[in-house]
């Protein structure tokens, strides 16, 4: 994607603090910056705490940010006035990791795939049954499953239904958060393949893609950012990142990953200890307290600055080296 | 080859439901020897956790209803055992670990407390609180553990959920259990603490010499751990290999499938290939090899029982027609 293409999301700087009643703050988002060009699919992956939902959810204003801003095709989501907000949700659509309780069980799926077109425009009668239809089947579920209810379908089915609901609207910004943790591996290769040929058959949909599962990342999205207490750590094209990781917790991160081969992997980082609390942070570089190379006085007491390796890279850490100083490489 | 410490034949275990008779397990044969570990693989509802807590009496009965085959423990038969029997066999010869360690830790009970009791009715009563005490230290350290004195006074919430995995390990452990089963061990926990954990299943494997039965839907985790692997597909097992070959040689069309179905995290895939259509209903299943349905060299003679035959050394596998699609495959390169 060219530079110049509008950003069709813009998070910049943002906080989502939320206090606790014991009078601790949870640090969800710290100064996180992410930006998604028209067209683009982003994988946003992260161990559980790390914020990766907030950042969802905060994008189409289902949590409100203690700071910052977040713009969608140029509009500040939260400065919109509510009917504006209301058409910018047509165009913002999320899908969440259980299918299950994201669909009402005393609807059928055709009722549950209209309702977005019966609130938001004025397709009715055979014109909003087609488009329906012609949406259900395209993520493969046929005729005979338009009249069913939820409980009458498979995990997958219903994931399928939420893909439909959402695509139904047309969408210019897609957030999926987690769609195919809760499925199996045959019915999640489905899922993917489905989310795949949207990026072909709908080449201006914006995929924010949030997940812990590396591999799924790997397999359909185009760039990657890595969360690791609230921040993005590394973010740069899927590929590059995979291949060559530079920051240390994506590399513990890939190493981590349980390779489907019967090989010894030569790489193998192990994290000790587990993620501490987003409600006591630790100072400096978030990670320190867990980094094989932190160095004390520096990485316990400064934030690492970030740095930009190659183009389109992004690190934060202290040790990662800007490519003017990285002669030869 | 030594005596299998666990010798399961033939087992068959059906649900009688409402809506009919749900053939949860087909006559499945299974074998291990001591110091082995296994890795039983399937998707949601193959029956994987359902064997293992069957041939161990932890399903109920009624719904459940065993109907065929034996389960034996060193010689020993399990089947037809009285509850007290078994409870003298789970905690002391097996131990079994879960998926959520959380709820398998009482939450009003300080850890110490909690592995002491363990301890102490694993032994009969035989062991008193301060041997127990020392022996749930001893165990805290071996399961690596931080600061095991001061955890020891922890409650569960004060844990994170590794920790908690870590605790249940030591647990199950301390009473040295011939064989330990693993439903799931890691699912519950993030990548970087799954490693940390699956590193220590290794350990235990290698340098306590336990025997493991790790239960998984996550092929990748069981190559971490296991040096071989039965996968069962709707209440059979279909294929029984070492690991290496079940990566590189796969036999059965559904291991093949699951395979092939598995994004790879270090390798850029264009395409991942899903295995069509759904689990057959087991309230009626189809005769014969009951994958056919959704098999993509499905013939007549699938219709056939399939019984495991071997094709490589340790390597069986349930298809007919696997020397023919075999052959097929070669003559194509």
């Amino acid at each position: 994607m060219a530079e110049h293409d509008p950003a069709m999301l813009a998070i910049r700087d943002l906080d989502v603090h939320f206090p606790l009643q014991s009078g601790q703050v949870v640090r969800a988002v710290d100064k996180l910056s992410l930006t998604l060009w028209a067209g683009e699919t982003v994988g946003l992956v992260g161990e559980s705490g790390s914020g990766k939902t907030t950042v969802g959810k905060t994008a189409l204003r289902l949590v409100r940010p203690s700071g910052g801003t977040i713009e969608i095709a140029g509009m500040d989501v939260n400065a919109v006035s509510d009917k504006d907000m209301k058409k910018l949700r047509q165009k913002a659509q999320i899908i969440f990791q259980d299918p299950h309780s994201s669909l009402n069980p005393r609807m059928t799926i055709r009722r549950a795939v209209s309702e977005g077109l019966i609130l938001n425009t004025s397709l009715r009668g055979r014109a909003l049954r087609e488009r329906v239809s012609e949406t259900l089947i395209s993520v493969g579920l046929p005729s005979q499953f338009h009249n069913r209810y939820p409980h009458e379908l498979s995990g997958g089915q219903k994931q399928r239904v939420c893909i439909a609901r959402a695509l139904v609207l047309d969408p210019d910004l897609l957030v999926l958060d987690e769609p195919t943790s809760a499925l199996d591996v045959s019915v999640q290769a489905q899922i993917l393949g489905i989310l795949k040929d949207l990026r072909r058959d709908r080449p201006s949909l914006t995929q924010l893609f949030i997940s812990h599962n590396l591999a799924v990342i790997r397999f359909l999205c185009e760039r990657v950012a890595v969360m690791y207490l609230g921040r993005i750590v590394e973010e740069g094209p899927v590929s590059e990142v995979f291949e060559d990781p530079r920051h240390p917790y994506t590399r513990a991160l890939l190493s981590a990953v349980p390779v489907p081969e019967a090989r010894a992997r030569p790489d193998r980082v192990r994290l000790q200890g587990d993620i501490p609390s987003p409600t006591d942070v630790p100072q400096g570089c978030a990670f320190h307290t867990r980094c094989p190379i932190a160095r004390k006085g520096l990485c316990d007491t400064t934030l690492p600055p970030l740095r930009r390796p190659n183009k389109g890279r992004m690190t934060l850490c202290h040790f990662v080296e800007e490519p003017a100083e990285m002669s030869g490489s | 080859m030594a005596e299998p410490l666990l010798n399961i034949r033939d087992f068959s275990l059906v649900f009688d439901t409402f809506d009919g008779t749900y053939r949860a397990i087909s006559n499945v044969s299974l074998s291990l020897e001591p110091g082995e570990a296994l890795g039983l693989v399937g998707e949601t509802g193959c029956g994987k956790s359902v064997l293992t807590r069957a041939a161990f009496g932890l399903v109920p009965s009624p719904p459940a209803r065993i109907t065929g085959g034996s389960v034996q423990l060193q010689g020993r038969e399990l089947l037809g055992l009285s509850d007290r029997a078994l409870r003298q066999v789970r905690g002391r010869e097996v131990a079994m670990i879960f998926q959520d360690p959380t709820t398998y830790l009482n939450p009003v009970f300080r850890i110490g407390t909690q592995l002491i009791d363990a301890i102490r009715a694993q032994s009969g009563g035989r062991i008193g609180k301060l041997e127990a005490k020392s022996i749930a230290l001893d165990m805290l350290e071996k399961v690596h553990l931080p600061n095991p004195d001061r955890q020891f006074r922890a409650y569960p919430h004060e844990l994170s959920g590794g920790m908690r995995q870590r605790v249940l390990i030591a647990m199950a452990l301390a009473a040295k259990p011939r064989l330990l089963i693993a439903d799931e061990p890691t699912t519950a926990l993030d990548v970087t603490i799954q490693a940390q954990i699956l590193d220590l299943m290794a350990e235990l494997v290698s340098d306590l010499g336990i025997t493991l039965v790790m239960i998984s839907h996550d092929l990748g985790v069981v190559a971490q751990v296991c040096s071989r692997v039965a996968v069962m597909y709707a209440g059979t097992i279909v294929e029984d290999a070492p690991l290496a070959r079940v990566f590189d040689a796969p036999a059965h069309p559904y291991t093949q499938g699951l395979l092939d179905a598995l994004p790879h995290p270090l390798r850029a895939q264009d395409h991942l290939a899903s295995i069509p259509g759904t689990l057959p209903d087991l309230l009626a299943p189809p005769q014969g090899c009951l994958f056919a349905p959704r098999c993509p060299h499905r013939a007549q003679v699938c219709a056939a029982p399939v019984p495991m035959r071997p094709i490589a050394e340790s390597h069986h596998v349930a298809c007919t027609l696997y020397d023919e699609v075999r052959k097929k495959e070669l003559a194509h390169g």
